[in-house]
């Protein structure tokens, strides 16, 4: 006891401490401080959220579904402790129970709190042990920084050991499109909820050239597909030993997509939930879709679930919009394939005249291997774009990309700036006043072009100055 | 430069794409469509035959565990023998990761299990067992006077025999094994290496000699013409500079 209160206020200190010096804006470090003090101190403080907690996983949207369950959970009445965005290891988890507890050291019990974690994919063992979640959510898995996670079949291996490992009091959650998330149904324990799409309408006709896990994971053989929404998402079946896609219980009967919105009807337990979510984007449908299943397994009902939908927000540089210099700006982080692929789909959908800006680092939280470029489908963008401005540590490696993929601006070569202060300016400048300029950055750039866009908004066009 | 043609055979594409290696077919694709010589690329999967006499190259890439493995028993069975053969006939062959391993004696797995491979390279690999550090990083190599960058990521280590020669001398980066400083190997047309990034479009000039190789066999003394490289060259030196860059600090 002693010990957890000398963690949590020493935790809560460094927090403070490091916002005020704007040490990256205190969300490992306190975790970090507290685990050391109390290594027990995860474990101890999850037990005692009143309303338990959820683990949400995937390869693509955990930090979106985890906004919008928490977007569901206070419509609820409910008061989400949640990791911030890509803090989602052990430290994040920490440091979010530290904020959510009191000075005393204890998290307050009058309150009905639910704990909301997104967790890294490899880290689910390791936070699903500690925190023992109501509910584990995955919603998808991808090829995604290799160099960093392995490969796509190791972390299935780690999935499916985890959810065998999980009590018989936890429900899991799993996206029926995704071959290798519905077999963890076969190994799991306690009660199983299923989602998936079933307006197949908005998918593509076949597979696309990122297609990962396209082989049956019972017998190896490959699959069929009758649907495929994204990547190798879709409705599935292996004509050589039976293995099909299960009928989801939960499903997205249709789909309509808006410029900057979505409509979605739902199929919960107990009816239909019509919503008007804010987000664009089938991946984006596939999120609310995910995070009302997830809300369904928590029991919550599904008036909340349509209100807590319609009143989502874009997450940290997902969509996140802003304006600048009388421009609008919209951030669309992308780290793989098929999470890019989905992006370009939603960009394309909106018009034949993009303003570009694409940001391309290497450092480890983007995977140090850009290889991956050329596993994206940037031929999806061809003739549709006015003016394209590449930057980036990588630069060159995407304006090379971008060359074979016949991408420019408006008949002239993409223009290459690799120093990103630079190259927002001159993308800001090439977007005509009151028009879109979108911005596609790895993880890292993200957050150096979030904080350049934040420290301009509201000013005006003040490049022209300059 | 009429009727000309480059015939490829892309072995496995569905099981071995991992790392941009439809980079390496779109720049072969690109490069030679620049020079009016006409570019045809069949996907050879596991349990179709390879019939040598109707290729010019034959592309593998690279793969995860689980495919490798698949792969390696087609290569053994199906496709082994004409492999062999094709090689004897001069064609050229561009294997890279995964591929590159195939294409030797054998590959011992971290659980000390023995996988045959194709056979056509003198050279065999060792995966030291799953706690030795994997090979990660980018990687340039000097090659032919000039440099080959890349990206590799592997944790077998690649010994080779006498009668390969390597591809490269390891710039910067760990190459075949990280002792004896070679990457790649190179026997007869046969070029096998663990650069991905993609592998050929950052290269041109190692994209072109697989070309001019390929083409040799039908046309003695081919020779293709330069193209605007400006910005393949501007993302090789980059990647160059990045790299060994990277170099110093690890």
């Amino acid at each position: 006891m002693i010990q957890r209160t000398a963690a949590v206020v020493a935790a809560k200190a460094t927090a403070a401490f490091s916002r005020r010096f704007r040490l990256g804006g205190g969300t490992a470090l306190p975790g970090l401080v507290a685990e050391r003090i109390n290594p027990s101190l995860i474990r101890e403080l999850s037990a005692q959220l009143s309303e338990g907690s959820v683990i949400v996983t995937g390869t693509n949207g955990k930090t979106t579904t985890a906004r919008l369950l928490r977007s569901i959970a206070k419509k609820a009445g409910l008061k989400p402790v949640a990791n911030r965005a890509g803090s989602n290891m052990m430290r994040g988890i920490a440091a979010a129970l530290v904020d959510g507890a009191g000075w005393s050291g204890d998290i307050p019990s009058v309150e009905k709190r639910l704990g909301i974690f997104e967790v890294d994919e490899a880290t689910v063992p390791l936070v699903a042990e500690a925190v023992r979640p109501r509910v584990v959510l995955f919603t998808n898995l991808f090829r995604d920084q290799l160099d960093r996670y392995g490969e796509v079949e190791t972390v299935a291996a780690v999935w499916r050991a985890s959810v065998a490992g999980l009590l018989g009091d936890t429900t899991v959650v799993l996206n029926v499109d995704d071959p290798s998330v519905a077999a963890l149904g076969a190994v799991a324990q306690g009660q199983v909820v299923t989602y998936g799409m079933k307006d197949t309408s908005s998918g593509e006709a076949k597979l696309e050239h990122a297609a990962d896990a396209r082989w049956c994971t019972v017998c190896g053989s490959e699959l069929e597909y009758t649907a495929v929404i994204y990547g190798h998402l879709g409705h599935w079946r292996c004509a050589k030993c039976g293995n099909v896609r299960p009928e989801p219980e939960i499903f997205c009967g249709q789909f309509q997509a808006g410029k900057n919105d979505s409509r979605l009807t739902l199929k919960l337990p107990g009816g239909l939930v019509e919503a008007s979510l804010p987000l664009a984007g089938l991946y984006n449908a596939y999120n609310a879709l995910a995070a009302a299943a997830a809300a369904a397994a928590l029991g919550l009902g599904r008036a909340e679930i349509q209100r807590g939908l319609n009143a989502a927000t874009a997450g940290f540089g997902r969509q996140e919009r802003m304006r600048v210099g009388g421009r609008d700006v919209q951030i669309m982080l992308a780290k793989n394939p098929a999470g890019l692929n989905q992006v370009l789909r939603t960009i394309a959908a909106n018009g034949s005249n993009a303003d570009l800006a694409v940001f391309l680092n290497d450092n480890i939280a983007d995977g140090r291997d850009v290889s991956w470029i050329w596993d994206a489908d940037f031929e999806l963008l061809q003739g549709k774009t006015r003016s394209v401005t590449v930057s980036g540590v990588r630069a060159w490696d995407m304006a090379l990309r971008l060359k074979y993929a016949g991408i420019d601006g408006g008949g002239a070569a993409p223009h290459v700036e690799p120093a990103s202060s630079e190259a927002l300016k001159r993308a800001l400048k090439t977007t005509p006043e009151g028009g879109t300029l979108y911005v596609i950055p790895t993880y890292t750039a993200m957050l150096e072009v979030r904080d350049l866009l934040a420290g301009w908004a509201g000013r005006g066009a003040f490049w022209e100055g300059e | 430069m009429k009727g000309l043609a480059l015939r490829v055979a892309h072995l496995y594409p569905k099981m071995m794409n991992i790392y941009g290696d439809r980079g390496n077919i779109l720049c072969l694709e690109r490069r030679c469509e620049a020079r009016g010589i006409a570019f045809r690329v069949d996907g050879l999967e596991i349990g179709e035959p390879l019939k040598p006499k109707d290729y010019d190259l034959i592309f593998v890439g690279g793969a995860q565990d689980r495919e490798q493995r698949l792969v390696a028993e087609d290569l053994v069975k199906v496709k082994g023998k004409r492999l062999q053969e094709a090689v004897k006939r001069n064609i050229a062959v561009l294997a890279v990761c995964g591929g590159y391993q195939l294409m030797g004696r054998f590959y011992r797995t971290a659980e000390g299990e023995e996988l045959p491979g194709a056979g056509v390279l003198d050279l065999h690999t060792v995966h030291p067992g799953t706690d030795a550090k994997r090979f990660i990083g980018n990687i340039v190599i000097e090659w032919n006077g000039t440099t080959v960058v890349g990206f590799e990521n592997h944790g077998g280590r690649t010994f080779l025999g006498d009668r390969v020669q390597p591809l490269g001398r390891v710039v910067a980066g760990f190459g075949n094994n990280g002792e004896d400083g070679g990457e790649g190997a190179v026997y007869r047309n046969v070029f096998g290496t663990y650069l991905h990034g993609s592998l050929l479009p950052k290269n041109p000039k190692f994209a072109d000699h697989v070309i001019e190789t390929a083409m040799r066999r039908r046309h003695k003394d081919f020779r293709l013409r330069a193209i605007d490289d400006a910005v393949e060259d501007a993302a090789h030196e980059a990647a160059v500079r990045q790299a060994t860059r990277r170099s110093i600090i690890r």
